[in-house]
């Protein structure tokens, strides 16, 4: 299901004013690590804007970024930021860290405990006579609404803010690319938003490409703009975050081992911009539909469905005002008590396990021949190729 | 017979003069042991941790050889010179110098590598050249150990018998330092004296202690910079 990394080219369409300061480049490392050796192995190519890398941690995000700052070197490869080639393994260029020009958000920020926020701020900026320094600092400081606790210690503000002052220590040296290793994962939802219109705002006048590193799905949809996906180590995803998130919700064989309701399916209707689709099971009587999250994969692909029988719930009149999308009628085949679980068999067109506590038994008064309803929710089908 | 200051002034020279020479000669040393990537890195490590569990008098032997006419130093610095430096006030810088070589790296060393990494590689995606890192990051968040590692020199050469008695004999305002004071009363039975000398020497190293410890206060640790803004 992985798309070749060439892909990334085609679907990050540049306007041609900006193709001369994109990010570009491949990267080869291998890394020891446990239970075995990691291998990064990837193209990309960022334009100016907010470009996403989504994936789950030790997926090899933040090697990537730090091979690009040249805070870690690739066993091969090349980089190069507008055109200018910071890194390349055939002709043995390797531009050191403090003249790539590359801002670099770390994860854990690294403001300087030693400092206040001003001095902070201003050390990327020893070169400029004070003047202008104070004048470049101050700016900052203000576009990101900082400028109140420029006087006070970097270790004795709140964790928004300093994510601020750690952007804006970066922002104020003027990079020409913008690195960013998880920077929000720790604030809230509108801490959060507030900094990225505030970052975005300052990229409207700069314009240069931000990599922006998480593994949060709603920071990729929240962010919008376009998405590359690493998985261990590639990229297997490029595009906008709609495209792109439905591939890693494929699970492998060994995710769905555990489930005890597992049916091949095809592929009905397709709904992009929901971010699901509809999926056919074949069965008795036509078999069933069943809303799922959206794949990768058009109309007509099989996949297989996996349902946890723990996820489902049952119903013994035809419930109405849910959320879930999936009410399926059927009739109560056996109930067998295993423990303290109850696992019922239902024929819904096909045969579904569902587990419940003794409890639900006894007040639903359940028993053989009975018509119920089945309630899954769309995100409860889990999907995997076949 | 009362307290022989010339000893003292000779000592505390002494002391001074070893310890610049090992801020000066420690610091790159320990920048090195914390930074480098050098696989045989520890080869180094063992041999400048040597003078802590070396006798003295090894250590001292050694370097009167290497320091006497027929050392390679020593014959250099005769050439240079025209004298030995075996029983004289350098011989003695020497030889201290490499006795409380451990004192100052060691300190310096460990605080060196207790800077967080990050804020380095920070440093560095800021533009910073490796020499602003180290006197804008590494070296203000490395304050309590360069005092602890250099009081410990101070105090460590103060205080130093076997290696003087070695190399430098017992030459009254050239080489004779207050241990070696202390023991010639000793041995002559002047108890009253040794027992003053010792007591000025032990309040002194009391005193250099105290003030770092008092230096490596929490407040002033945590934030050196902005106390001197």
């Amino acid at each position: 299901m992985s798309a070749p990394s060439t892909n990334v080219k085609e679907i990050l369409q540049p306007s041609p004013l900006e193709d001369d300061r994109r990010l570009q480049g491949h990267i080869q490392k291998r890394l020891a690590a446990e239970p075995q050796d990691f291998a990064l192995d990837l193209e990309f190519d960022a334009a100016p804007g907010i470009t996403i890398l989504f994936g789950a941690s030790g997926a090899g995000k933040t090697t990537l970024l730090d091979c690009i700052a040249g805070l870690s070197t690739p066993d091969a490869g090349l980089i190069s930021v507008a055109n200018h080639v910071l890194f390349d393994s055939s002709s043995q260029i390797d531009v050191p860290v403090r003249h790539r020009r590359i801002g670099y958000v770390l994860q854990s920020l690294a403001l300087f405990p030693h400092m206040n926020v001003r001095q902070n701020v201003d050390y990327g900026l020893p070169h400029l006579p004070a003047s202008e320094r104070r004048q470049r600092t101050g700016a900052i400081l203000e576009a990101f609404h900082i400028s109140h606790l420029s006087g006070r210690n970097a270790r004795e503000i709140s964790g928004g803010e300093a994510q601020r002052v750690a952007l804006a220590r970066t922002l104020v040296t003027d990079p020409d690319v913008l690195l960013l290793d998880e920077p929000l994962a720790a604030l809230d939802a509108a801490t959060k938003s507030k900094i990225i219109e505030d970052l975005r705002e300052w990229n409207r006048t700069h314009r240069i490409p931000i990599l922006y590193v998480t593994h949060s799905r709603e920071e990729v949809f929240a962010l919008g703009e376009r998405a590359l996906v690493l998985e261990a180590g590639r990229i297997i995803a490029a595009g906008t975050p709609h495209e792109v998130l439905s591939a890693p919700q494929i699970e492998t064989v060994a995710q769905l081992a555990g489930f005890e309701n597992i049916f091949d399916a095809f592929v009905e209707t397709v709904s992009v911009e929901r971010g699901t689709m509809t999926c056919h099971i074949a069965g008795d009587r036509g078999g069933i539909l069943l809303e799922t999250p959206l794949v990768r994969g058009g109309v007509g692909s099989k996949l297989r469905v996996g349902i946890r029988a723990g996820d489902i719930l049952l119903a013994t009149s035809r419930p109405v005002g849910l959320s879930a999308r999936n009410i399926v009628p059927g009739r109560l085949a056996s109930l067998e008590q295993r423990d303290v679980i109850v696992s019922a068999r239902i024929d819904c067109g096909v045969e579904m396990e569902v587990h419940l506590t003794l409890a639900a038994r006894d007040s639903l008064q359940l028993s053989a021949g009975r018509d119920v309803w089945l309630v899954i929710k769309t995100h409860s089908c889990h999907l995997m190729g076949r | 017979m009362g307290i022989d200051w010339q000893t003292f002034r000779l000592t505390l020279a002494l002391a001074f003069a070893v310890s610049v020479i090992l801020i000066l000669l420690g610091l790159p040393v320990a920048y090195w042991i914390a930074f480098s990537r050098w696989r045989w890195k520890f080869l180094i490590e063992a041999v400048v941790a040597l003078p802590i569990v070396l006798p003295p008098t090894v250590l001292g032997f050694y370097v009167l050889v290497a320091l006497g006419p027929r050392g390679p130093l020593g014959r250099w610095w005769m050439s240079v010179s025209g004298h030995s430096l075996a029983f004289t006030f350098s011989g003695l810088v020497i030889g201290s110098v490499l006795y409380s070589l451990p004192f100052a790296v060691q300190p310096f060393a460990v605080s060196f590598s207790a800077v967080d990494r990050k804020l380095i590689a920070a440093s560095a995606t800021l533009g910073a050249s490796p020499w602003r890192t180290f006197f804008r990051v590494i070296a203000p968040l490395s304050i309590p150990g360069f005092i602890a590692g250099t009081a410990l020199s101070f105090a460590h050469t103060m205080g130093e018998f076997g290696v003087v008695l070695m190399v430098g004999g017992n030459i009254p305002g050239i080489t004779r330092t207050i241990s070696i004071d202390i023991y010639d009363r000793v041995q002559a039975a002047d108890y009253a004296g040794a027992n003053a000398t010792a007591l000025v020497l032990l309040l002194m190293c009391f005193l250099i202690l105290t003030l770092v410890y008092g230096l490596n206060r929490k407040p002033w640790v945590m934030n050196p910079l902005n106390k001197t803004r």
